[in-house]
């Protein structure tokens, strides 16, 4: 072909899906408590309940409805993590930065957050961290409230504890 | 607990894709762009179009291409009535397999009609090329009745 150096090579071909998304009441009153400045998870009424942070609406293990809303710490400790250092498209964030399944002190499970204020080479199993919040005036119903979390001066939490700890450094 | 207010929000999730052409593929495209339309012929002899890399009945790889024409007959088409925003048109037109001349295999590609009674299957139509083609199936905007 004449136009050998014009030759197509590659196509942008996006794909956008438009949504409407409605919170289930679980969700709702969760976000409606992050509007609040305040992270809930939800339980069974059961005593040895697991807290399920956010909340779903209904427990995995036993299908029944999580009824019971509870209170739980903007400190957290680092489950697991994923130093990421490619760009994502669309994504404001420089890399190299920290994507971390964190367990809020009170819950079972963990939620995924951004770290920051931390060497990245440091970052561990086990570590505490504590949200940073965005100015009260900006908040709403979202996860973006908490800009991030930062490392804090405590021990690190054996692994086989993390999601057993209690509720900390609430103010009651 | 209380029943909370109802949340409700609008997003898009946008997987904004790049896919590298290849040889075959990537050939028709940059056709399209010089406002030609090339398929390929397959061992048995058959044009296809859009060309394919490799035979669909003896995986042989495939690298002649055939220049076809620019008109053809509807072999089978879909009446879109009410087009929704997805839609490439925004008044009714129809989703059309189109085997062009010297093509032995259909194409899919929209067809621009002013009713429904006027398409039929059989019809000749023709390709309404892009004011500016970029290589992308576009390029052809829609093909309109002869």
């Amino acid at each position: 072909m004449s136009e050998e150096n014009e030759m197509i090579t590659g196509i942008e071909v996006p794909i956008y899906l438009k949504y409407n998304f409605t919170a289930g009441a679980a969700p709702a009153r969760f976000l409606s408590q992050l509007k609040n400045g305040v992270l809930t998870g939800q339980r069974r009424a059961a005593p040895d309940a697991q807290v399920y942070v956010p909340p779903r609406g209904s427990c995995p293990a036993t299908g029944l409805p999580t009824e019971e809303e509870v209170n739980v710490a903007d400190k957290a400790t680092v489950q697991s993590f994923t130093i990421v250092h490619i760009p994502i498209p669309g994504n404001a964030i420089e890399p190299p930065f920290v994507v971390a399944n964190l367990v809020a002190d009170g819950a079972n499970i963990s939620f995924i957050h951004l770290m920051s204020e931390c060497d990245n080479a440091e970052v561990r199993i086990g570590q505490r961290v504590q949200a940073v919040w965005k100015p009260e005036e900006e908040w709403d119903y979202s996860m973006d409230n908490i800009k991030y979390f930062k490392p804090i001066e405590e021990p690190d939490v054996p692994v086989d504890e993390i999601g057993k700890l209690p509720v900390t450094g609430l103010e009651v | 607990m209380s029943q909370p207010e109802i949340l409700n929000q609008e997003f898009t999730l946008g997987y904004t894709y790049t896919r590298s052409t290849g040889p075959v593929v990537g050939r028709f495209l940059t056709a399209l762009k010089l406002r030609s339309i090339v398929g390929i012929k397959a061992t048995d002899g058959r044009v296809i179009v859009p060309p394919m890399e490799y035979d669909p009945d003896t995986a042989e790889e495939l690298s002649e291409f055939v220049e076809v024409g620019q008109e053809g007959e509807i072999v089978s088409f879909a009446w879109v009535k009410q087009p929704r925003e997805a839609h490439p048109m925004d008044t009714p037109f129809a989703w059309a397999m189109i085997r062009l001349d010297g093509a032995d295999v259909p194409m899919i590609h929209r067809v621009a009609a002013r009713d429904e009674a006027d398409i039929a299957t059989g019809a000749r139509v023709r390709a309404v090329w892009a004011e500016e083609t970029r290589g992308y199936i576009d390029d052809i905007r829609h093909f309109e009745l002869v």
